[in-house]
């Protein structure tokens, strides 16, 4: 089982650093950010690289179609605003200027869901990816684990297409060795276990993690699957979980109506019925408040997990 | 290529007979914003832009972007005439299966630069193409089609921040102000003022075309925008929606309307004249 500790550097620091490693192996990869560097801590990678970093200011939508333009000409533009612009106030540039036009965009979404913490509802992603999941061919990406997100934005950067990564700014908590690879498409199971599968992403995979330490205890043993890849979903995986564990929970950061839990069950109602039950945001806005107290409000807690897996259990044959 | 009037009158005489020509394949389709953007398109295509029919996707090409896609048969009426594909391509507008979407699409069409269709889009695509040209290294030139009901779009005015901010003299800015839009004149549904001060309020360099269907006055302002190397510029075309078509010229609303079959060798006649005179 992969162990949660709590790493040196917090996500923020992992995403600057890496796509300062990226901008200088590459010329053709360029940042665009919209006034949140100092949130996302990036104000000095914009004023040590000025022909490749860009401060486009307070215009998302300009941004993802400025990116889209650039990418058409080799550019591989990364921009950042926090996750409910970088999805919601988009969209629609998104889906034409990058999705239709087959552009080659990054777009990097942070504080998704309760991670927003004292911003509030207005700013609490919980219906981004169920609105980038429906866009064609794009790739949506629940990362919270420092190691992943560096190895995730290096894939992103040489890979084509409109990408989607989430993650929280301040989130360092750590499940991987610095040895282990990942492949966009494919889950990773973090802890194997026979009685019931969770599919995690995001700050959910840790959450998991420890929900399925603490039913160890109950001699109930879990495998937990960090579901990195909302879209496209490794389905092979989820069809392999159901059939070897015989019960299903997918656990995230975002509202029950379109994130995994959607993907999720969407695989198993179309090829393999098991017991399955969704932990998530139940339709509704968030609000300000800390992490520890959204995750319980919103029933997202490694106490709601260990909940949702019990009753599941009761429904396997 | 040298400024000829006569041939650049021939060549938007001849992209009008081929958007007709397309839009009557279909029997209907965006036939007020397309005419209007004739004239251009023809000093575009016929002497300004670094292009090659016979290769389209040649690197050092010049790029347009038609924010206002939905002007897509102009373009391609214009692409026609060029030789990018024949024109018998263009009777297949908006059917089953076609290149020529109603909405211009990279994908989908030779010659075709970036794909657009939702208003406001254009801008920004443009300004990143430019970007990217301005770090490349490359000296070509992006142009850029904006209708002037698109401008009620709030993307248009973040690009134009942006474009004014990163000096991007290397993308010049079209205004096709025909004064309508699909629901009415652009001052009855959304007064726009004038679109020069708005412009050079962002920090353009604006240029006014009085007769927006004049080639030699529209030569001379892209002219004049290519010397100018600290603001971007805008050219404010003033059209007519419907140019060239007497009957589309005095209709109230020929955004997307009919072009019968059996009225093209009228429509050809009354353009030849046109040919003949300039």
């Amino acid at each position: 089982m992969n162990e949660v500790k709590t790493g040196e550097k917090e996500l923020r620091k992992v995403f600057g650093d890496t796509l300062k490693t990226l901008m200088q192996e590459n010329k053709d990869v360029v940042y665009l950010e919209a006034d949140l560097a100092g949130a996302i801590g990036t104000s000095g990678l914009i004023k040590e690289y000025p022909e490749q970093a860009f401060d486009v200011g307070i215009m998302e939508a300009n941004m993802v179609g400025t990116a889209a333009g650039m990418s058409v000409k080799g550019k591989i533009p990364f921009v950042h605003s926090f996750g409910t612009f970088a999805s919601r106030r988009c969209a629609d540039q998104t889906f034409l200027s990058g999705c239709y036009n087959k552009a080659n965009i990054k777009i990097v979404g942070s504080d998704p869901g309760i991670t927003a913490e004292t911003n509030g509802g207005t700013h609490m992603p919980f219906e981004d990816m169920g609105i980038y999941r429906s866009f064609p061919e794009m790739t949506i990406l629940d990362v919270a684990e420092p190691h992943l997100l560096a190895e995730i934005l290096k894939e992103m950067a040489v890979s084509y297409g409109v990408m989607y990564v989430r993650f929280p700014r301040k989130g360092k908590e750590c499940y991987y060795e610095e040895t282990q690879k990942f492949t966009i498409g494919k889950g990773v199971i973090v802890k194997e276990g026979t009685d019931a599968s969770i599919i995690a992403s995001g700050i959910e995979t840790a959450e998991a993690l420890r929900a399925a330490e603490e039913l160890e205890r109950d001699n109930i043993h879990v495998r937990v699957v960090d579901m990195f890849t909302v879209k496209p979903l490794d389905e092979a995986l989820v069809i392999k979980c159901a059939e070897e564990t015989g019960a299903i929970i997918t656990a995230e950061n975002h509202n029950k109506i379109g994130g995994l839990g959607s993907a999720v069950s969407e695989v198993l109602a179309e090829n393999i019925a098991v017991p399955f039950k969704r932990v998530g945001i139940p339709d509704c806005f968030g609000e300000v408040g800390d992490k520890k107290f959204l995750a319980e409000k919103f029933g997202i807690s490694q106490k709601d997990i260990a909940a949702a897996v019990k009753e599941v259990l009761k429904k396997k044959k | 290529m040298n400024f000829n009037k006569k041939e650049m009158d021939l060549l938007a005489v001849q992209i009008r007979k081929n958007i007709l020509r397309a839009i009557a394949s279909k029997g209907a389709g965006h036939v007020g914003g397309s005419l209007s953007i004739a004239d251009t398109l023809a000093v575009l295509y016929g002497c300004v832009m670094n292009i090659d029919p016979k290769h389209p996707d040649k690197k050092d090409r010049d790029y347009i972007v038609i924010s206002k896609g939905h002007s897509g048969p102009a373009m391609y009426a214009a692409l026609a005439a060029k030789g990018y594909f024949g024109e018998d391509v263009l009777d297949t507008l908006n059917k089953n299966n076609t290149i020529l979407p109603s909405h211009t699409d990279r994908m989908k069409t030779p010659g075709v630069d970036m794909t657009t269709g939702s208003l406001g889009q254009g801008t920004s695509l443009a300004s990143g193409a430019a970007l990217a040209d301005r770090l490349n290294g490359s000296s070509n030139y992006t142009y850029l089609i904006v209708g002037d009901g698109e401008l009620d779009e709030g993307q248009v005015w973040e690009a134009a921040l942006f474009t004014a901010h990163h000096h991007l003299t290397n993308l010049i800015t079209f205004v096709d102000a025909n004064g309508k839009q699909l629901d009415g004149t652009t001052d009855q549904v959304c007064c726009l003022g004038s679109i020069e001060q708005k412009f050079e309020a962002f920090g353009f360099h604006a240029i006014t075309v009085e007769d927006g269907h004049n080639t030699l006055q529209i030569y001379n302002a892209i002219m004049e925008a290519q010397q100018e190397k600290e603001k971007p510029s805008v050219i404010v075309l003033h059209t007519i929606k419907g140019a060239g078509i007497k009957k589309y010229m005095e209709m109230d609303n020929c955004h997307s309307t009919t072009v019968k079959m059996e009225e093209l060798s009228g429509f050809y006649a009354e353009l030849d004249h046109q040919g003949e005179m300039a």
